[in-house]
Order: structure tokens, then sequence, then C-alpha cells
């Protein structure tokens, strides 16, 4: 373990603060993975617009949040966030399973590609219509959290970042509920093992498709919600970095798997956090942070060259 | 275009009165073009490195059937292979029949260097690991400019040497035979040249024993191996092939733009690369063609398009016209999938899979 020689060079505390934020931060990336690998398990569609309907979630919860403020500059934060996910959850909602209905279910027969290149079109399609709406500037979040934070072994850790965690676990601990004991889920679970037979015995396939959708619709929305709380801002091309990572996630940890997803998401978060903190030192001030989005990926290509399915991928047939 | 006649025997007067017509329309197109104004032969230049770019990534895409989501990083690699070996960056200047065999050497290798690994990926894993190496190749693009500048980081690399044979230089006008030809026109001839050797090659690798070998590890795998194809030979075999075609490219777009920076290599264009392929009509060549064109010259026409209509309709610049722009380009790819999944112009082929309805394993 390189990282061992650091800390007892350096300080465990600085390792601590790095494992918190990356934490945080794969905290989201799990919940937005969670979309991806929702609808590949089910379709076999990478959708390439989840990271949109993010952004989407996260603008319309700064514009709620924003007005608000602006309406009751002395608003609880709890009040405000709470409203701007009323909203944004239902708006989310909408977008996701409109892009189902109108621009995947026609081609779910049709060459796969043919999918993703349409899936690549719906995420232009709500970029540039969030641009339009919202324009090109960065929306800040209003200051509405106030800034506690903890000290734990000497790391900093913020009531936030807290939330965001404990949120998190929460909507998976109950996604995992929903998928492995509830009848949705488990025609969930038959769809994606065999669609058709799924269908033969009694299972609504357009139904389950649409709520797969409306879940990981959901659960983006909240994301956005977490993103721009955590950042202060949102921006209509934030979607697509946000969700390219997400997908990564859900791919290292095996895409279909919703454990893998939630393990792909933290462990990007928290290798991104630990990769950006310590590869200055690791190669001697050759390359700096910003070699951090490097580090990610290049954990992934090692992961697949290793375990061509991802961490708790099963081995799946010939799709390509 | 006279090679590629005496390579097909025995065509019919028809086709040869064709391929004249066609032959005579690309000959004096830049001028029909140049008349709407120079920077339309600009954008029928770039229309051309894209035709270029999508054939390279047929041959992976469409021939072999390895989903490539990075396939912009060896369109980079040739570019700045370019940019380094022929700028005041590094102080070299080598004459272009040193730098293009070079560059395309060293995109090849980068294909190789990218397939090997991936061998056994298949479908979506090997599409998120080639968008890994695309984003991988850009962060160092944008970051090797520090302890040692290499690619000058962020900045790019400008004063690139244009493409020059001898004294003679593609950058400025010059007048032969009683007409003028400026910069970006004779860049168009010389695109067309490449564009029509590039196209000769892929014709007639699509049909030779590697074409064919491609095409049954596109449709099983395993099957392919058991005929006794060597899988990883064939493979890497592609990913060479499409890369060098890629780092041509690169190389012309280097000399042709005389400016290099990273933000030229973005994921956005390894997608906008991969939607012509697949919305002209995957492994077909006219198909990929047109795609390209089509993709590489819309959001050109969108452009010159929306904002004055926009001052037709309510006398002023209402909503954003680049929005308006990225708009319809979006709708344009949900609709033309929508209606017809295999592509604007598929093969014959893959028109006879998709019309049986079995065409879900693609």
């Amino acid at each position: 373990m390189p990282h061992a020689v650091i800390i007892k060079g350096r300080s465990m505390e600085i390792f601590l603060q790095q494992l918190i934020n990356g934490l945080t931060l794969g905290s989201v990336y799990a919940l937005v993975a969670l979309g991806y690998t929702m609808v590949y398990g089910i379709i076999g569609l990478i959708n390439f617009a989840h990271g949109d309907v993010v952004m989407i979630g996260a603008m319309v919860v700064t514009v709620v949040a924003g007005s608000l403020m602006h309406a009751d500059p002395n608003a609880s934060a709890w009040l405000v966030i709470g409203a701007g996910l009323l909203v944004a959850i239902p708006v989310c909602m909408i977008v996701g399973w409109t892009a189902e209905r109108v621009a995947y279910r026609p081609l779910r027969r049709a060459p796969r590609l043919a999918a993703l290149i349409t899936a690549i079109g719906v995420s232009i399609i709500l970029q540039n219509l969030a641009m339009m709406i919202w324009g090109r500037n960065y929306l800040s979040f209003p200051q509405v959290i106030q800034p506690a934070v903890y000290t734990v072994a000497g790391a900093r850790i913020s009531g936030l970042q807290i939330a965001i965690v404990v949120i998190a676990g929460a909507l998976m601990a109950a996604l995992t509920f929903v998928v492995h004991h509830t009848r949705l889920g488990t025609a969930m679970r038959a769809t994606a093992q065999n669609r058709e037979v799924a269908g033969l015995m009694g299972i609504n396939i357009n139904t389950v498709i649409s709520a797969a959708f409306l879940i990981g619709s959901a659960l983006a929305a909240i994301a956005g919600t977490m993103v721009t709380t955590y950042y202060g801002v949102a921006q209509y091309t934030m979607g697509f970095m946000l969700g390219l990572k997400a997908f990564t996630a859900a791919v290292l940890g095996g895409i279909g798997n919703l454990g893998g997803a939630m393990l792909g998401g933290l462990l990007l978060g928290v290798i991104e956090a630990l990769g950006s903190g310590y590869i200055g030192d690791l190669t001697g001030g050759v390359l700096g942070s910003h070699y951090q989005d490097v580090f990610a990926f290049i954990v992934l290509v090692a992961v697949l060259i290793f375990r061509p399915s991802g961490l708790m991928g099963e081995r799946v047939g010939d799709r390509a | 275009m006279t090679q590629a006649i005496s390579l097909k025997r025995g065509l019919p007067t028809k086709t040869l009165l064709g391929i004249a017509l066609i032959g005579v329309v690309l000959a004096v197109l830049p001028f029909v073009i140049g008349i709407a104004g120079q920077s339309w032969v600009r954008t029928l230049n770039f229309a051309l490195l894209y035709v270029m770019l999508a054939l390279g990534l047929n041959i992976v895409v469409g021939f072999a059937g390895l989903l490539d989501l990075g396939y912009i990083a060896f369109y980079a690699v040739g570019a700045y292979t370019w940019a380094l070996l022929a700028s005041p960056h590094f102080g070299l200047h080598l004459p272009f029949w040193a730098i293009l065999p070079i560059s395309i050497a060293i995109a090849g290798l980068f294909g190789v260097l990218l397939g090997a690994p991936t061998l056994k990926l298949r479908g979506d894993y090997l599409a998120i690991v080639t968008l890994g190496f695309g984003e991988i190749i850009r962060i160092f693009l944008t970051n090797l400019n520090a302890p040692i500048n290499i690619t000058n980081g962020p900045q790019g690399i400008n004063r690139i040497d244009p493409f020059k044979i001898g004294d003679f230089t593609f950058a400025r006008a010059e007048t032969f035979f009683g007409i003028r030809f400026t910069g970006p026109e004779k860049y168009y001839y010389l695109l067309l040249a490449i564009v029509l050797l590039i196209l000769l090659v892929c014709a007639r690798l699509q049909n030779s024993r590697i074409g064919r070998a491609w095409e049954a590890i596109r449709e099983d795998e395993i099957a392919a191996k058991a005929m006794g194809i060597s899988t990883r030979n064939v493979k890497l075999l592609a990913f060479a092939m499409g890369a060098s075609f890629g780092g041509a490219a690169g190389a012309m777009f280097a000399a042709m733009q005389g400016f290099v920076s990273p933000e030229s290599f973005s994921l956005t264009e390894s997608i906008s690369i991969l939607c012509m392929v697949v919305l002209g009509g995957m492994g077909h060549i006219p198909g990929v063609i047109l795609g390209a064109i089509l993709l590489a010259a819309m959001p050109e026409f969108l452009r010159a398009v929306v904002e004055p209509a926009q001052h037709m309709i309510f006398g002023a610049v209402v909503i954003d016209p680049e929005g308006i722009r990225m708009l319809m380009f979006g709708l344009a790819m949900v609709l033309v999938m929508l209606f017809r999944p295999a592509g604007l112009w598929p093969s014959a082929v893959r028109k006879r899979e998709l019309s049986r309805g079995k065409g879900a394993s693609a």
C-alpha cells in the first residue's frame, strides 16, 4: 500500500478527510448509477439522457429554492429544499417517463445502437431545452444551509455531507427492499431475466419498464438536489460529466446489478477523492490533482481487464 | 475516381455515366459553394474530414461490430503528431511525406494499444473502456505542459505548418490556368483525393478475406473462432486500421487549421462521429458517407437558417439560436432513428434482417 507510507509521513487526518469527501461524492454517483443500471438491466439500453435528468432535477430545485428565498428570506432550509424536491421529483419523473414512452419504446426491437443514438439525441434535446429555459449561466443555490461542521478524528465533516450519505443510504436500502420483496420488484427482476417469458407469465412489461424509468428519475431528482446543494451551483451541462461518472460506476460494479451500482458509485467517489489528493505525492509532483478524472478511468480500465464483467456482475452472454 | 473504375471490371455504361457525373459534380463543387462564401468551402472541407473519420470508425463499429466511444483519440493523436513535428513548438519542420506516415503509424499503434487489453471485453463494457481511453488521451493532452512542456496544455499549439509539397503550399491562393484557387479550395482537392483513397481501401477491405472475418466476428464471435479465424489478430487489425484513418484525418486537420488544442477532441466529437456511422447505416459505406456529410453540414446549415428565420418571423432574435440549432439536431437524431432504425441508407443485408423482425441483437 503506497498510501500507508504517505499517511505515516503526513497525517491520518488528510486521508480521513479525502475519504469523507469521496464517500459523499460516491453516494451521489451511486444514486445516479442505480438509474443507469435499472434501465440497462431491464431493456439493455445505456440511457445516455439520465445524467441530464439529474441536471433538470438540480435546476428545478435551485429555481424553486431561489424563488422561495426571495419570497421569504427567513425560510428554513428543510422547507426550501423539501418544496424544491416536491416540484423536482414529479418533473423529473415526467421527463424520464416521456423519454421512454416517446423515444425508447418504439425502438425496443430495433438494433441496440439505434436506441443508443436516440438516447444521445434525447440528451442533446434536454440540455438545449434547459439552456433555453434557464440560460447559459450557472444558477447558484441560495445560502440556506447552516454550515454546521463537526470534527471527527481531525477531519471536518459538514452536516450536509452527513445528510447526503444518510439519505442516499436510506434510498438505496429502500430500493433494494422494493426490488427484492415486493410484487413490482419481482416483476422487474423477471422482466430483466427474460422479457418474453415474463410477458407470458402475465407481467405487463410496459408497466414494469415505465416503473423502472420513474424510479430512476425520482432518484435522479434527489441526486440532482444533493449535487446542487453540495456544490452550490447548477448549470445545463452539469449532467454530462456526472452521468458519465455514474455510468462508469455502474459498469465498474457490474452493469445491471443494483448492489454493483452502489458499490461502484462509492468506490469511484473514494478513488477519485483519494486519487486527486495523493497523486501529486505518489508521482513526486509530476502529475497534479487535475489528473483526477484519469485516475477514475484508469482504475475502471484495470478492473475491467481483470474482471471483464465488473466487480459484482455475472458473465453476460454476447450482446454486443 | 478513375482508379476505382479500372478496378471494377465490366461495369454497365449507366454506372460509368453516374460515376462520371459524380466526378464532375465533385470537381466543381467548391466553386459552386464558394459563391455563397469561402466559409462554406471550409465547411465542405470539414465534411470531408468527417467522412474520413466516419469511414475509419465504420471499420471498427460497422465491419467488426466493436463499439468504440473514444475514436476521437486517434484523430487527436494524428493532429498532435503533425503539430509537434511541423511547428515552431519544438522547432521541427518535417515535410509532409515524413509526418503523414508517422501520424498514421502512431495512431495505428495507439489503436493496438487500446485494442490489446480490451480483446476480452464485449459490447457496452468495451464502449465504456474506449470512452475512458478517449478521455485519458484528452486529459493528458490538456495537462502535459508540466513538468516538461510537450503539448503546451490547454492553450494548444499554433502556427503549425500548412500542407506543402516542395514549395507548393496549400495555405495561399494561387492562379492556375486562369482560375484562382483559394487555400480552402486547394485543400478541398487534397482532402477529396485522400477520401477517395480511403474509400477505395474500405471498399476493397469489405469484400476481402479480412472484411469477411470482421463480419463473422460481428455476427458471432464464438462461431468465428470455431471457423478458424484468429479473433485476436483480426480485432487488433480492425482497431489499428480504424485508428490509422483517424490519424490521417487528424494530421490533415492540424495542417488545415494551423492550430490544435485539446478542446477539439472531446467526447462529444467521438459521439457525433458514431452518430454519423449509425445514422447513415452501419457497415454500409455509401450510407456512412451520407451520414457524415449530413451531420457535418446540418449544424452549419441550421446556423445559417435559424437566426435569419427568427428575424423574419418575429423581427428579432427571440430564442437563443444556438439552442434551437442543437435542439433541432437532437430531434433529427431521434426522429431518424425512430423511423429508420437501421439508418438512412442501410445495406441490403441489414434491411432484410430487420424486416424479418429479428434484429434485436445487433
